[in-house]
């Protein structure tokens, strides 16, 4: 009798535990799955229709020696880097948000609320209106300019230790004057920069080559292995400073660690994509109610991201026919609808909130 | 209660009524104020003169009656309706990152101000009137429904999401419209931006109703955001209907958000600030809070739009930008130095 009593709620411990292990395994396969999907849709599909045997043997041609100069260069020297750009942007912007949501305990507080993305972009409007940069001179200045804002956030919260509180409000302050920097330039420059720099600012993946990935690259490599190695200090800042350290959590360090991952990888993808929108704010909740209520969100968090970018730019690129538009507005579009629907569906079976 | 604690909270009372009551001279400061600087400098006497006994011949006097006095109070209105909605929204969404444009307010506005140019061809300020009105209200009753569905309701945490989310989904189309619409782009960059420039009375007159009564029905939620401050359950257990009192609140806050984008453009800076500066000057307690939000908030914007008309003679520079320029700053020393009142 005993032994039952105090085997069995172990058991069932023991039964849900690998049901949500079972959970998050099968959620991670099919996001794999969906992004590979959406890979190879990328590479197959556009104004020049190639099989998918062509696609294949143009993938392994550097391998094999087998050559066909049309067919490789339309997917070695566009279709593949755009792809891995959608999918290494996507990824890191996804990390990002939910790693800032995380530490923020907020669910708005994702790099875009919180300045980070405000700072790039004001730094880019100021490079495009002012200097008349391009490209490589752009992206750079978004990189400065999140790094920079980041910097001045933190210190300007820092009073003996920072909260998370003071985080966010002195975030909202300096995105508000960034903002600001860039509705000035706005209504003072010409309306073809304003052009230009509206269409930075939308996010594209248009012009990616493999030239430009390698900051991104190589921050995703180095930072999100770091990324899974705070997960757990991370998670248990979500339960409150005081419980966290109660934990044995060194909570400012953790803090300004995953903080400092998260602002890196939100400036390298801004720097090679422009702010593209929403993936960083949605691709946590969204994995978040895929996953259920326990589980490490953030390889399902990049998975999403990922999708979405890749997915966005696929319709951006053929859905309207000869108009193309750049990824960042069907992103906004499809991760909404994604999020509405998950809230919904949530909702439907009394799980929502 | 013991006795000191009473004594405590009574002599509390006088403390942030006088607070209150300095707030009201600053701000009566700040309309005079706004009604003598600018490009041409008016003197007092010719300010009442002008109100009192208008000279239908006098350029002075039309200067007041036509541009000056109705700028000003669609400013005293606008920062009004900002700050008290963007303390109910933190309020009834206990997010200290809610603002006006939450519930989908602005973008709803911006995106069809957007598409009033690009295919109606209206340019008008008043015609971008009704248009952001419209907008607003649908973007939010969207909102709502998408936040509302299922069997708890409209919970805080769900509210916000759908918030953000419809408001990337509208701010995609507006993105869409603007990067293929050159003209329309040069249009919308002034309006956008948000700004007092041009308002007149006509402006005034369609939208002081909706405010008005914005913020007489704001001013009435006190009690409502003082119980949801305690989470849905204790709010229940004390005998609210919560469900009830949140669409009750967020009703209000989004005439208010409406009507001031409507009368003066998406300004995010004074509704998302505001409350967190009133909290800090008379801790957590909304039936404070609100008063002192509808007081702070036209100090600030009026106080930035006449900063903005003197900044870059001969031009202006819109209120939405001095707002953020001048403000933020403003608004982490406050954060820096205050112990802060979390929500």
């Amino acid at each position: 009798m005993n032994v039952n009593v105090q085997f069995a709620p172990a058991a069932t411990v023991a039964a849900a535990r690998r049901k949500l292990r079972t959970r998050h395994r099968l959620v991670t396969a099919a996001l794999t799955l969906i992004v590979l999907a959406l890979v190879a849709a990328a590479l197959t599909i556009g104004d020049y229709p190639l099989p998918v045997a062509e696609v294949v043997t143009s993938l392994l041609s550097p391998f094999t020696g087998v050559t066909d100069p049309a067919s490789d260069f339309i997917v070695l020297g566009v279709r593949l880097p755009r792809a891995i750009t959608g999918l290494l942007a996507g990824a890191a912007l996804g990390l990002s948000g939910v790693i800032f949501q995380t530490v923020l305990r907020n669910p708005l507080a994702s790099p875009d609320i919180v300045g980070i993305t405000t700072g790039a972009s004001s730094a880019a409007v100021i490079a495009i209106i002012v200097f008349h940069a391009t490209g490589l001179m752009v992206a750079l200045s978004a990189t400065g300019g999140a790094v920079l804002i980041a910097a001045l956030i933190y210190a300007l919260s820092w009073r003996g230790g920072v909260t998370p509180y003071r985080l966010v409000l002195v975030g909202i302050g300096m995105a508000a004057i960034a903002a600001a920097i860039t509705s000035y330039l706005f209504t003072r420059a010409r309306i073809f920069e304003v052009q230009q720099a509206l269409a930075w600012l939308t996010g594209s993946l248009n012009g990616a080559s493999f030239d430009t990935l390698g900051p991104l690259a190589l921050g995703l490599l180095v930072l999100g292995p770091v990324a899974t190695i705070l997960y757990r200090p991370l998670a248990s800042l979500e339960l409150g400073d005081d419980a966290a350290k109660a934990l044995g959590t060194r909570v400012e360090v953790t803090r300004l660690g995953t903080l400092l991952v998260a602002v890196v990888l939100a400036a390298f993808a801004t720097a090679t994509v422009g702010p593209i929108a929403f993936v960083a704010f949605a691709a946590g909740p969204v994995a978040r109610r895929l996953l259920g209520p326990a589980g490490n969100p953030l390889l399902p968090s990049a998975l999403v991201g990922a999708a979405v970018t890749i997915g966005a730019d696929l319709i951006a690129q053929h859905a309207l026919g000869r108009n193309q538009l750049p990824a960042g507005v069907v992103t906004g579009a499809i991760g909404a609808l994604f999020l509405i629907y998950l809230l919904a569906a949530a909702n439907r079976s009394g799980r929502g909130g | 209660m013991t006795v000191a604690a009473a004594e405590q909270r009574s002599s509390r009372v006088p403390a942030r009524a006088g607070g209150l009551l300095l707030l009201g001279v600053v701000l009566a400061a700040v309309l005079f104020l706004s009604i003598t600087v600018g490009a041409r400098p008016i003197a007092l006497g010719d300010v009442l003169a002008a109100i009192i006994a208008p000279a239908p011949d006098s350029t002075t006097h039309r200067i007041i009656l036509e541009l000056r006095l109705p700028r000003t109070l669609v400013g005293l209105l606008v920062g009004a309706a900002l700050g008290l909605s963007g303390a109910i929204l933190q309020g009834a969404t206990r997010n200290p990152l809610a603002d006006p444009g939450l519930l989908g307010i602005q973008s709803g506005a911006t995106l069809c101000v957007v598409l009033g140019i690009s295919v109606f061809g209206i340019t008008t300020l008043s015609g971008y009137v009704w248009l952001a009105f419209l907008g607003a209200g649908i973007a939010a009753v969207a909102v709502y429904l998408i936040a509302s569905m299922g069997r708890e309701g409209a919970t805080p945490v769900k509210l916000a999401l759908a918030g953000a989310a419809v408001t990337a989904a509208l701010g995609s189309v507006t993105s869409a419209i603007l990067i293929t619409s050159v003209e329309t782009l040069d249009q919308i960059r002034f309006w956008q931006v948000g700004a007092l420039t041009g308002r007149t009375t006509d402006i005034l007159l369609q939208v002081a109703p909706f405010l008005l009564f914005g913020i007489a029905l704001a001013l009435t939620t006190g009690r409502i955001l003082d119980g949801l401050a305690m989470g849905d359950d204790v709010a229940r257990g004390l005998g609210q209907r919560v469900q009830l009192n949140r669409a009750f609140a967020g009703l209000a806050a989004v005439i208010l958000a409406g009507g001031a984008v409507a009368a003066a453009g998406p300004i995010a800076f004074v509704g998302l600030t505001i409350p967190h500066v009133a909290r800090a000057m008379t801790g957590p307690n909304y039936r404070w809070i609100l008063p002192y939000s509808m007081l702070l908030g036209p100090i600030l914007l009026l106080g930035a739009d006449i900063i903005g008309r003197v900044i870059v003679p001969p031009g202006e520079l819109q209120v939405g930008i001095v707002t953020a320029a001048i403000g933020a700053p403003f608004f982490i020393a406050f954060v820096r130095r205050r112990k802060l009142a979390e929500l």
